[in-house]
């Protein structure tokens, strides 16, 4: 894939892909690290038609949302013969108790009888991560489990600090 | 009243002001220039109040000013990306130089203002707003856009240009001779070239002897070298602005940016001062028999700077809606016309005719640029007769 790179001058760089389509769909990095996602007009094709600001947290989530859209369509579908097991993905926000802590310190398993099958982290999957892997700010942690086993795992992985 | 007690007072009220001038100025997303300009207008000779007690500090404050809006345009531009833009976009930098300098030569002659007067109105109709434009430009969510780069290069090399611009000015209005001027020329290219090389090499260097963790400290050095490099600029008549500027072309990487976060509100405060002087100084009667002919420089000059951009973005392969967006983006002028004037003002060369058509016609432009860069797209659809269609 081949990605263009346009420096702006006193602004910062502007990083892009031309899909398929013919449409642009891009990252501008500013200088001071704030990051937009632009994509570009279908009328205007040298136009933007949107440019949405995202925070350092934001833009990873959705990273690792692009990075790993296949494996949550297999997981969701794996589990669809399950009754009452669905799938969710927890973003490791900032000031989260358990962000640079292992997963082991979550307890998971124990307290909610949820398992842990996968970290997204900058579009790479870490599958069945074992019990010493660190959790970092950003990580889109997918459980499986039980409605009520989710929303605890939820209220873990959530809890401040 | 004791005459520091006279200053605060009317200090005071000058700047309470300027806030909410600048408030004002925040509300309808128009940059605050002109509307400190006004309020120099209102309070200065022949204006609605006389403050008498200020120009001391005001007039060294402006100094700063001045000095302070050329090192952050230095600091605004990397030397790689000053020296990667005269590179590349050299040919559209210089259409855009022939092209708007020569609307400013032809009125300066035409009104009797000789080779002196054409020099300064050349540079205040070709020097475009970087601040202005770079604002609007992400306020409207164009960062994106293909042809963003084509406008931000055009601005690299005006910022180049005047490196060799004000130089020579300098010299002009102290009246040294045309061999004189071409001298100054020849020195400041050399320091320019000088600079921009160890830029590129030691700008580290540069940037490790101002740095420092602590903010206090890093503001010091950060303003005493300004100040000190201006002087001595100055004392080898190359400009102070000049040499501010070298010294934020200087200054790289991390330090650049932590130095703009520092210097931001002085910069606000003290450039706010330098505006306000310069419509203090200007005669508000002087504005009405100048008003047609800035009205018309205006119209002239915006076209030029159309066209420049049009024909800059052309080259890329935009097609005619990137090139109308590139050309009335280009439209803004603002800070750095009133600094040329200001300079050429302070030096008694020019006649104050000339303060008076600057002053307006920055305001029509300061207004106006960033209103066009707006409705330059519904404009070309309507000239196209194509209807918006969804543009997700």
């Amino acid at each position: 894939m081949n990605i263009e790179e346009t420096p702006l001058p006193g602004i910062g760089v502007r990083r892009e892909l031309r899909l398929a389509t013919g449409r642009r769909v891009g990252v501008v990095t500013h200088r001071d690290g704030a990051t937009e996602l632009i994509l570009s007009r279908i009328d205007d094709p040298d136009a933007c038609a949107a440019s949405i600001p995202l925070s350092a947290e934001e833009a990873a989530a959705l990273g690792s949302l692009l990075g790993s859209a296949q494996l949550i369509a297999q997981l969701t579908a794996e589990q669809e013969n399950v009754s009452g097991i669905s799938t969710h993905q927890i973003m490791i926000r900032k000031g989260s108790a358990f962000a640079g802590r292992t997963l082991g310190e979550t307890q998971m398993r124990t307290v909610t009888g949820t398992s842990i099958v996968a970290l997204l982290r900058d579009g790479d999957v870490i599958g069945s991560p074992r019990p010493d892997a660190v959790l970092h700010v950003g990580d889109l942690v997918v459980i499986v489990g039980t409605d009520e086993g989710l929303a605890a795992a939820a209220q873990i992985l959530q809890s401040r600090l | 009243m004791e005459a520091t007690t006279l200053s605060l007072i009317q200090l005071g009220i000058v700047f309470f002001g300027l806030g909410f001038l600048g408030r004002l100025a925040g509300r309808i997303g128009m940059s605050p220039v002109p509307l400190y300009l006004l309020g120099g207008l209102a309070f200065g000779q022949g204006g609605l109040v006389n403050l008498g007690g200020i120009d001391d500090f005001a007039h060294i404050a402006s100094e700063i000013g001045v000095i302070l809006l050329l090192l952050m345009l230095g600091l605004e531009y990397t030397a790689k990306e000053l020296v990667t833009g005269l590179r590349q976009s050299w040919l559209a930098g210089l259409v855009d130089l022939v092209l708007n300098m020569l609307p400013g030569i032809a009125v300066a002659l035409i009104l009797g203002w000789g080779p002196v007067g054409a020099l300064v109105m050349a540079g205040i109709t070709y020097s475009s707003s970087s601040g202005i434009i770079a604002k609007v430009l992400a306020d409207l969510g164009r960062l994106g856009n293909r042809e963003t780069p084509v406008i931000l290069s055009i601005l690299v090399i005006e910022d180049l240009a005047m490196a060799a611009y004000l130089p020579i000015l300098t010299a002009v209005l102290a009246g040294v001779s045309f061999l004189g001027g071409l001298t100054a020329l020849g020195i400041s290219l050399a320091v320019i070239t000088v600079v921009l090389v160890g830029a590129l090499r030691y700008g580290h260097m540069v940037s490790n002897l101002l740095d420092s963790p602590d903010r206090e400290s890093f503001l010091l050095k950060l303003l005493g070298a300004a100040l000190l490099v201006a002087g001595l600029a100055s004392a080898l008549q190359v400009s102070a602005a000049v040499g501010a500027f070298l010294l934020g072309i200087a200054i790289s990487g991390g330090t650049a940016e932590n130095a703009t976060r520092v210097l931001e509100p002085l910069r606000d405060l003290f450039a706010a001062m330098f505006f306000v002087l310069f419509g203090l100084n200007t005669d508000p009667r002087t504005i009405p028999p100048v008003l047609g002919v800035a009205l018309l420089l205006a119209l002239v000059t915006a076209l030029t700077k159309v066209a420049t951009g049009w024909w800059a973005a052309q080259r890329q392969g935009i097609a005619v809606p990137g090139r109308a967006r590139a050309g009335a983006a280009l439209i803004a002028r603002g800070e750095f016309s009133i600094v040329i004037a200001g300079l050429a003002v302070a030096s008694g060369a020019v006649p104050g005719e000339l303060a008076a058509l600057a002053t307006t016609y920055v305001l029509i432009m300061a207004v106006s640029g960033p209103v066009a860069a707006r409705y330059v797209e519904p404009l070309v659809r309507l000239v196209q007769g194509k209807k918006p269609e969804p543009a997700i």
